[in-house]
């Protein structure tokens, strides 16, 4: 707040006149960005909304017009078994994944701290390598290495004995398959996470960790004790953002099934998009696009109201 | 292993070294420590590099040595076969053209924007601003796939389905939000003082922006830009459902159609998804000194 007031104080003396008038500027400043967001994110969730209390299906794609159903595509959605199957499939993948990336991240990132330096540089190179390959081109290299006949992965599993997985497909169980979903997420979503928490960690004031260190307290309780909570805005941020793109989840498991997932694979999205685009029932696909930001807005609920007041506080 | 005198000097200026935060003293007492640490880190990036490696490897194989029952772990024989044939992939170049100008424009775009909103929140308040805020942080809780529906519908109605400018449009909203908040903290630190001399000197409002806190907030500018442009580079859904004909669509939409109907050749696919990854990998590399402070010194201002 301090830099607010400060400019806002002085604003009168900066500015020749002395009447108190309307300052236009800011909302000069905010008013492209704020067209950008509003039309194409605030508006279509809005159309998102109404059309999800519509009949629109092929014919009123090219009419441009659908028919009022009411809440007719969410009764049918939520009575339909495999749509509660793809809801309960969606949260615990996101459980895990985010379970796994969050706990594999902190890991690295106290690691990080630990090792000599040039290990460090290593270290960080590797994990921008790997932030910044497309998620594309991730789910080709990870699909070539999961492959059945000549994949490095059932070659290596094999030799270290772990079972026989000569000519093992990994996507005839849905069960692997989605091990296989979420090593390719939790390997792509590592070094952003990490990365944050490694440079959060070196924000830690010093003297606070010294003063642990001097009264005595092991590594752990430091960790648990001193950074853990002052580091807790930044495990916010970056839980909601693995949860917000993980229950969102789509490329990974669209791409990886060669565009044709079966219905053991759908998760939210992916079920939405064969609604809509598939199969044309954009109605449908809407009321479950509805659903699933309903359920983020609920998850992340905690996320929004934290940050909010971080920014009243600044 | 630090010594005394180190540590002791390190909280006079108040910095300790990465070790010290680690509680690197205590937990582990002298070579044998830090060797098991390096040894877990080096592990670690083996594990999260080695996937790249193999990519990077079969592009560079013959045929023979990709389809072999016993993984050959080098590129021994060498051929450059792979990426021949995928450049020669129809729409190729065409596509690369495309991504290469939708994640211009995205980027120039949202950084001007994203500027220019940052310095209204960071500097001004005004009536309306909780309510940007919460425009700001709602939009980003708002998941991209659930908006495909209507964007296609909107975007079909204006006549703006099949081409670059809807999908620049797309990619603009979605980066912004994240850019608006990170510049924002960047603009906050810059310190008011700075800006006030500019104008007792005789520079009018904007041009105290443009000249004193634009330039300062460079390393903002970069880390914001890395982002928007691996978003606009990487993204798939998007593109894949808005651009339907071969010639207008970008890179990552070419690469997963690549599987034919004898299954994915994998020594293109790999040289081609080398060269899809490799653009942003060299823009990162190229400022990624400015990215590790710059992404969380905006996020941990909160």
């Amino acid at each position: 707040m301090g830099a607010a007031i400060t400019t806002r104080d002085l604003g009168p003396v900066l500015h020749r006149p002395r009447r108190r008038r309307f300052n236009h500027l800011p909302y000069a400043l905010i008013t492209p960005a704020s067209l950008a967001m509003f039309g194409i994110l605030a508006f279509p969730l809005g159309m998102l909304v109404w059309l999800s209390l519509q009949h629109y299906g092929l014919r009123e794609l090219i009419a441009h017009q659908g028919t009022w159903v009411g809440l007719d595509n969410f009764r049918v959605t939520i009575a339909d078994p495999l749509f509660q199957q793809v809801v309960v499939r969606s949260l615990l993948f996101t459980v895990a994944n985010v379970a796994l990336t969050i706990i594999f991240s902190t890991l690295i990132a106290l690691l990080m701290l630990k090792v000599s330096r040039p290990v460090r540089t290593i270290l960080m190179g590797g994990l921008i390598f790997v932030w910044a390959t497309p998620v594309i081109v991730a789910i080709d290299i990870w699909q070539w290495m999961f492959d059945y006949e000549f994949g490095v992965i059932n070659y290596l599993l094999t030799q270290l004995h772990v079972g026989n997985f000569i000519h093992h497909n990994w996507f005839d169980d849905p069960l692997q398959g989605f091990i296989v979903i979420t090593v390719v997420t939790v390997w792509g979503a590592i070094p952003f996470v990490t990365i944050t928490l490694f440079a959060a960690l070196l924000q830690v004031p010093d003297d606070v960790l010294e003063a642990a260190s001097i009264d005595g307290a092991r590594p752990w309780q430091i960790f648990w004790n001193v950074t853990a909570p002052i580091l807790k805005p930044i495990f916010l941020i970056v839980t909601s953002l693995s949860t917000i793109w993980d229950f969102g989840i789509f490329n990974q498991v669209y791409v990886l099934l060669n565009q044709r997932p079966s219905s053991d694979y759908f998760v939210m999205a992916v079920y939405s998009y064969r609604e809509s685009f598939g199969v044309t029932q954009y109605g449908l696909g809407a009321a479950i696009a509805v659903v699933m930001v309903l359920i983020l807005i609920v998850v992340t609920f905690f996320y929004v109201r934290q940050t909010l007041q971080t920014a009243e506080i600044t | 292993m630090i010594a005394p005198g180190t540590a002791h000097q390190g909280v006079r200026l108040g910095r300790v070294s990465a070790e010290a935060r680690a509680g690197y003293r205590i937990s582990f007492r002298g070579r044998t420590g830090r060797l098991l640490a390096d040894a877990a880190g080096l592990a670690v990036f083996a594990l999260m590099a080695f996937p790249i490696y193999w990519m990077i490897a079969t592009a560079f194989k013959p045929g023979r040595d990709i389809l072999s029952l016993t993984p050959k772990w080098f590129p021994a024989p060498f051929t450059l076969q792979n990426f021949e044939d995928a450049i020669a992939r129809p729409f190729f170049l065409d596509d690369v053209k495309n991504s290469v100008l939708i994640v211009g424009g995205t980027v120039l775009l949202s950084l001007a924007l994203a500027f220019l909103a940052a310095v209204a929140v960071a500097r001004f308040g005004f009536r309306g601003r909780t309510a940007f805020i919460i425009l700001i942080i709602g939009v980003q809780m708002v998941p991209l796939n659930a908006l495909i529906i209507p964007l296609y519908l909107m975007l079909d109605g204006v006549g703006q389905t099949d081409t670059l400018a809807g999908v620049i449009a797309v990619y603009l909203a979605v980066v912004l939000p994240f850019m608006i908040w990170t510049l924002r903290g960047f603009v906050a630190n810059v310190p008011v003082e700075l800006e006030e001399a500019a104008m007792i000197d005789g520079c009018t409002r904007v041009e105290a922006f443009m000249r004193v806190v634009f330039p300062l907030i460079g390393p903002g500018l970069v880390a914001t830009a890395i982002f928007g442009f691996i978003q606009a580079w990487n993204e798939y859904i998007i593109a894949y459902v808005l651009l339907a004909s071969p010639e207008n669509q970008t890179l990552t939409v070419w690469l997963a159609s690549f599987t034919t109907n004898h299954g994915p050749e994998w020594g293109p696919l790999m040289a081609a998804a080398t060269l899809t990854g490799l653009p942003v990998v060299a823009f990162f590399l190229v400022l990624q000194r400015w990215l590790a402070g710059g992404l969380t010194a905006g996020a941990v201002k909160g």
